[in-house]
């Protein structure tokens, strides 16, 4: 067995070291290690999209990711972005539209979602869909998810728009 | 009509709002709890040796490298397991002369599919069993190996199980009326003979549990991604011998289920077992390969039927032969004949016929298992129904709509008993034709239709009706010996504050359980929703029940659920009357307060009461039974089964090049009877609508002759994701069973029943103009390119 | 299932990866974006002994131009192509492929050197490095040497890079005025491996075409050239009939196999659909925009 590695980084804004073996996923260090269990395994293949956190602000796979490969970055979970207020108003939007079911899709699609939001301008319907491609849900049928992600994209328009420059 | 349940105009009125769901809040925050999140001192976690082949003698296992590889702490082999578990057998009595081997948890001797689990190994961690499991050496002896339908059935066709005598599980036949006559006076005769692809549920949890054996009291507790708690309590008692007051099954979050997570898998056997012989608490959760691999797979029929038609358009006598192959056991408890059986009882069931004859044969095979996933055998009747309903307009040259309305079971014919023995209360079949022919602006899309062939663009229109069941009675599965319970529980209780606990043995999933509990139970209270608090999937702390299957939660625990929430209303009054020396009858509980029916006077809140009744019992009359806590069951009685109805509409364009299809928009319009919440309805529908435009054009387990899974995996195993699916309109007909007080029915299977026919035949609707037809699902392009005779 | 146990290397710069390669007695795999590499050592499909982190080296960083060429440096990620202007402007048939490739999240993280070097022959990158003949940089740690996409893609998953070698940038020639390309796949749902698909570049004199290179992928064992259907094309104007013959001449270029899902010739009629409506589409200079 090769040796646990020491990793420093920063999750949801605050800073941890862990040693790691360096096979473990991003995804099962999360959830096992740290007990983050808001990010979910789904595939570890890449294909689900249950497993999306940010790295750097960027949405990427936690199962296509190693610990050891997070060292020095900046992780947000599902935990962090709720906490911190990012993304209450998309929560809030798929809590009335009831833009889930058992919910195990849920926080990856909600990082997809965040990450398009933070493009210009408000994304069409098909541009939703496009974006949503690797996210697996088996639940919704995902209308009521592009209808929460596009009500919050509008919202957010008007918010700025009546924002005093 | 039901009378109306409530003053609508209450404060409490509840039933019949889109209101959220209070539990996804938690959800949505990355604070569910599903099993895979919770952790347990010293567990181990359990890998597998599973066999490589789909029919082997087991020669010998060498496991020594793997017990001493770092971090294994025990590794098992069948035998070990046998003494432990006792093998389980999934026929049923009501399926006469129904056969299927009795099952162990790991294979023995034999191995009959490929990914049956052989050895098990425990560690400290998944990563570590699976390394130890890469060290186990199976010797195996192949044997021929039997996948096809028709192989199987064949004269002297290998034989799945030798003791067995042949490949035949289960094989009826049910006949009514004059078949032969009413074909052979026939003015017309239109048939099918259609394909289904064997696919597979893909719920995004997989299949996950914990087994934690205390020895001390031989107590079980699991931690089980299940949506029937109660059922594997009963199972793991009996099956381990163990008490089943000390069996403890916790379904806590469920990552989806449709079906698949009621089944006894042979790795949840064997983790129950692992624990008990390691006393420490055993994790095992399939991957997703081992999901591919060994979730019940479904679907896997071919239907020839025929259709005899009378000169003016109505169906004079049906013919149906099913033939389903379900894999190397027949699931257990539930059996794999059930899909089957309902396909031939489904068959033709809106229509007026009374000439029937259907055959089904349940075949074995060298594959994995199959059994009930949403919609169990209704996609399929429906399917092959519609599809010969369709070809009959098309002969007959009405219009689908036209054909159905004619043939349909009319409003007189309530209660009306179909040609195999279903007895349907009231339907309203006309009524959701109509509404959606309205819906779609039919005569627009056969315009637009038109004009866009004469650019070379095909656009197919189809539509599909279905009648569900829901609300099953015992007829289901109790008559036929299964522990699997009918009847659901409750227990309703006041807090001291003057909050309601509901303790209900039905089961949340996502679909909204809680929900509508809660709803039903603070409507019928008068009592803010807020203060309503409701809690499942613990068999320790509700009462038992059938819980999730076969849509049962809204029409049976919703019944539950309001039958007690009278009867604790009713002991509230009561209790009241005797504190505010008033009759019962005088007073009136609404949004937690008791007032005075006539004036609305508040007299004192639910909590004053409560208080009352647990600290100073000693201010009420010695003889008033003060009961703030009631437990309520119920079973439906009446019809055995609550139907409902509904039709779907799909708009689809086919690229005839390229054999692609894009699905445009789809329809529902359906009947679930009483709506308690449309926007959770709604949501009902669409998910199973997609799971049956799944089936329609991606999802299928491809199997090479040597019984080997093609595709087993997220990326070749096509499921529909957001960009290939349409908006999904939906419309609803409300036709309550007056069966119960509720007069709910179930909705979640109904959009899965319709959706794949109404696809079916919207593509052949428009493959039509180039005459040619496709009769097999998926629709692949490759599929389409070869109906089309573009390529071989 | 999780990945074998395996040891870590974090590389600072190119030769550090290459002695850390050259010093491992196992199978040691350098690891870029993991999109590829990590999937399949879940699946334990891979199991290589030392995995090598390039991500951290800055050399194998940077989208520029040099002379008549934009450099991508390896580690550029797909969601960085697909947003680039030098590359929307100057290599636009990569800037039309990147949509195509995988999900937001993959685009995120893979890079084209991973991409290249994988040489999945379904993947649309290694198509277009064929298509315009990129130039392969391939650093050993002590000098650098350059192949032609040409001559790159040797067999299934197998290049001409040596073990050891890093691809350290890929060079695509800057598109000429007259050049216009075309790009298209068809996958059974968004974001899949194409079932089949095609990249174009052709340059034009007026309304002549030149010089055409046509790249199919996912129809081999790597991107597959279309010599004879290019042959077919060059000199003419593209119109109807002259798109009937590249298509009948396709039947030579191609030879795919049959699997699980499709068969033979069901890629090789979707591959000739293909090429007839990318080439109806390719937009073909009007004179007087030639002119302009
Ligand atoms: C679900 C899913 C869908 C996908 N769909 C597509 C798709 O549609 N089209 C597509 O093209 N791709 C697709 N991909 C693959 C993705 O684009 C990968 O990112 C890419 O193929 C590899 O890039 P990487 O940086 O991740 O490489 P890695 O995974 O890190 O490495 C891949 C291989 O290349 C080697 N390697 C990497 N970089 C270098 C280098 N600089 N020098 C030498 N060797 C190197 C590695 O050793 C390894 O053997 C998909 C992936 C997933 C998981
Ligand atoms: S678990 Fe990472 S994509 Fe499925
Ligand atoms: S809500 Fe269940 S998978 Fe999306």
């Amino acid at each position: 067995m090769t040796r646990p590695i020491a990793i420093m980084l920063t999750i949801n804004a605050e800073p941890v070291t862990a040693m790691v073996e360096s096979r473990l996923s991003l995804a099962d260090f999360l959830r096992h290690q740290l007990r983050l269990t808001g990010t979910h395994v789904g595939c570890e293949t890449g294909s689900c999209g249950a497993c999306l956190v940010m790295q750097d602000g960027r949405v990427i796979h936690g199962c296509l990711t190693l610990a050891v490969q997070a060292d020095g970055s900046a992780i947000q979970t599902i935990e962090g972005l709720s906490e911190s207020g990012a993304i209450a108003d998309l929560q809030a939007a798929f809590h009335e539209r009831n833009a889930l079911q058992c919910g195990f899709c849920t926080p990856g699609v909600l990082m997809t979602a965040q990450e398009l939001l933070q493009l210009e301008g408000v994304p069409s319907r098909e541009e939703i869909r496009d974006a949503l491609s690797g996210n697996y849900c088996r639940c919704t049928g995902y209308q009521a998810i592009v209808d929460s992600i596009e009500t919050t994209a509008q919202r957010r328009a008007v918010g700025e728009a009546e924002q005093p420059a | 009509m039901n009378k109306p349940l409530s003053r609508v105009d209450r404060p409490n009125s509840y039933i019949g709002k889109s209101l959220p769901r209070p539990n996804a809040k938690r959800l949505l925050a990355g604070r569910g709890r599903f099993v895979d999140d919770i952790q347990l001192p010293r567990m181990l976690h359990a890998a597998f040796a599973r066999s490589p082949y789909a029919h082997a003698r087991i020669v010998s296992i060498d496991v020594s490298a793997a017990r001493a590889a770092p971090g294994v702490r025990r590794v098992v082999v069948g035998s070990d397991i046998a003494k432990l578990c006792m093998p389980w057998t999934g026929t049923l009595r009501h399926f006469k002369d129904m056969k299927s081997p009795p099952q162990s948890p790991l294979a023995i001797d034999t191995v009959v599919w490929a990914g049956q689990p052989v050895v098990a190994v425990l560690a400290d961690s998944r990563a570590q069993a699976e390394d130890a499991v890469e060290l186990i050496a199976i010797n195996y002896e192949e044997r021929d190996v039997v996948v096809g339908i028709d192989a199987a059935l064949a004269p002297g066709a290998t034989l799945v199980h030798d003791a067995l005598g042949d490949n035949l599980a289960f094989q009826t036949t049910i006949e009514n009326g004059a078949v032969a006559t009413a074909f052979n006076d026939a003015a017309a005769v239109v048939e099918v003979d259609l394909r289904f692809g064997r696919h597979t549920p893909v719920t995004l949890e997989p299949r996950t549990l914990i087994a934690d054996f205390e020895p001390g009291e031989r107590a079980l507790t699991v931690h089980h991604s299940t949506q029937t708690p109660y059922q594997f309590q009963d199972i793991y008692a009996r099956h381990f011998g163990l008490d089943e007051s000390r069996v403890r099954v916790i379904a806590p979050d469920i990552g989806g289920s449709f079906g698949m997570k009621l089944h006894v898998y042979p790795e949840d056997m064997a983790v129950v077992a692992l624990s008990i012989i390691a006393e420490r608490p055993v994790k095992y959760v399939a991957d997703r390969g081992e999901s591919f691999l060994n979730d019940i797979h479904l679907r896997d029929h071919r239907v020839r039927a025929k259709l005899a038609l009378t000169q003016d358009g109505r169906f004079a006598g049906m013919r149906v032969q099913d033939d389903t192959a379900i894999g190397a056991f027949s699931a257990y408890p539930r059996t794999s004949a059930v899909e089957g059986n309902q396909v031939v009882r489904l068959m033709g069931a809106p229509y007026q016929l009374t000439n029937y004859r259907a055959d089904l044969r349940v075949i074995f095979q060298n594959l994995p298992q199959t059994s009930q996933y949403r919609g169990v055998g209704h996609p399929i009747a429906c399917a092959a129904t519609e599809r010969l309903v369709d070809l009959a307009a098309k002969k007959l040259g009405l219009d689908p709509f036209e054909i159905r309305r004619r043939n349909y079971v009319t409003d007189e014919m309530y209660p009306h008993t179909t040609a195999t023995g279903y007895r349907f209360e009231r339907l309203s079949l006309d009524q959701c034709l109509s509404k959606l022919h309205a819906l779609m602006d039919y005569p627009a899309l056969r315009a637009e239709q038109a004009q866009l062939r004469e650019q070379g663009i095909h656009r197919g229109i189809g539509i599909a009706t279905y009648v569900e069941i829901t609300n099953p009675s015992p007829a289901f599965y109790g008559v036929g010996g299964a522990h699997i319970s009918a009847q659901d529980g409750c227990v309703l209780k006041v807090t001291p504050s003057g909050d309601v606990q509901c303790a209900i043995s039905v089961t949340e999933q996502g679909q909204g359980t809680e929900t509508i509990i809660g709803q039903i139970v603070a409507d019928q209270l008068g009592v803010d929703r807020e203060r309503v608090r409701v809690l499942t999937g613990d068999t320790e702390t509700t009462p038992h029940g059938g819980a999730t299957w076969a849509c049962r939660g809204a029409g049976i625990g919703g019944e539950t659920a309001l039958q007690a929430t009278r009867k604790l209303r009713s002991n509230i009054l009561e209790i009241a009357g005797a504190i505010l020396q008033s009759r019962p009858d005088t007073l009136e509980l609404a949004d937690g307060k008791l007032i005075e029916r006539e004036t609305g006077t508040v007299r004192m809140n639910l909590g004053e009461l409560a208080a009352l009744v647990y600290f100073r019992s000693d201010t009420l009359p010695p003889d008033l039974k003060a009961d703030l806590t009631v437990a309520q069951h119920f079973a439906p009685k009446g019809f055995p089964f609550a139907f409902t109805n509904g039709i779907h509409g799909s708009l689809v364009e086919v690229d005839v090049e390229t054999g692609f299809i894009k699905l445009l928009k789809h329809w529902v319009v359906e009947d679930c009877g009483r709506i308690i919440n449309p926007m959770l309805v709604d949501e009902q529908i669409r998910g199973g609508v997609v799971q049956g435009l799944g089936a329609a054009l991606f999802e299928e387990c491809l199997y090479n002759d040597a019984g080997q899974l093609m595709n087993g995996s997220m990326a070749d195993y096509l499921v529909p994701m957001a960009g290939e699916i349409p908006d999904i309109v939906i419309a609803h007909v409300e036709t309550p069973t007056l069966d119960t007080e509720l007069g709910a029915k179930g909705c979640g299977e109904a959009g899965t029943s319709a959706a794949s026919g109404a696809v079916l035949n919207a593509v052949n609707d428009a493959l039509g103009p180039l005459q040619v037809q496709i009769s097999q699902i998926p629709m692949t392009p490759q599929r389409i390119l070869r109906a089309l005779g573009t390529v071989q | 299932m999780k990945a074998g146990d395996v040891a870590y290397f974090r590389a600072q710069s190119v030769s550090d990866a290459v002695a850390a390669f050259r010093s491992c007695e196992g199978d040691a795999r350098y690891l870029a974006g993991g999109q590829s590499l990590l999937a399949a050592m879940n699946l334990r499909l891979l199991t290589p002994d030392l995995l090598i982190d390039i991500a951290h080296i800055d050399a194998l960083r940077g989208i520029e131009r040099r002379g008549g060429e934009i450099r991508i440096g390896a580690l550029t990620r797909h969601a960085e192509i697909l947003s680039s202007p030098i590359i929307a402007s100057h290599v636009p048939l990569l800037a039309a492929a990147a949509p195509w490739v995988a999900h937001p999240a993959i685009r995120n993280k893979g890079t084209i050197g991973g991409s290249i070097a994988f040489a999945d022959p379904a993947s649309e990158f290694p198509a277009v490095a064929l298509a315009l003949n990129a130039r392969i940089e391939l650093d050993n740690g002590d000098s650098v040497r350059f192949v032609e996409a040409q001559d790159f893609f040797l067999d299934l998953y197998e290049t001409a890079a040596e073990p050891g070698e890093i691809l350290s940038a890929v060079w695509f020639p800057v598109a000429t005025p007259d050049q216009r390309c075309t790009f298209d796949e068809l996958a059974r749902r968004r974001g899949d491996y194409a079932i089949v698909g095609v990249a174009i570049v052709a340059d034009f004199s007026g309304e002549i075409v030149d010089r055409i290179r046509i790249v199919f992928f996912s129809v081999g064992s790597t991107p597959v050239r279309a010599l004879r259907a290019e042959a077919a094309l060059t000199g003419t104007a593209l119109v109807d009939t002259d798109i009937e013959l590249a298509q009948q001449a396709l039947a030579g270029d191609l030879s795919p196999s049959d699997d699980v899902q499709v068969s033979a010739a069901t890629r090789m009629h979707l591959a000739s659909v293909l090429l007839r409506r990318q080439l109806g589409k390719l937009p073909v200079p009007t004179p007087k925009a030639v002119r302009a």
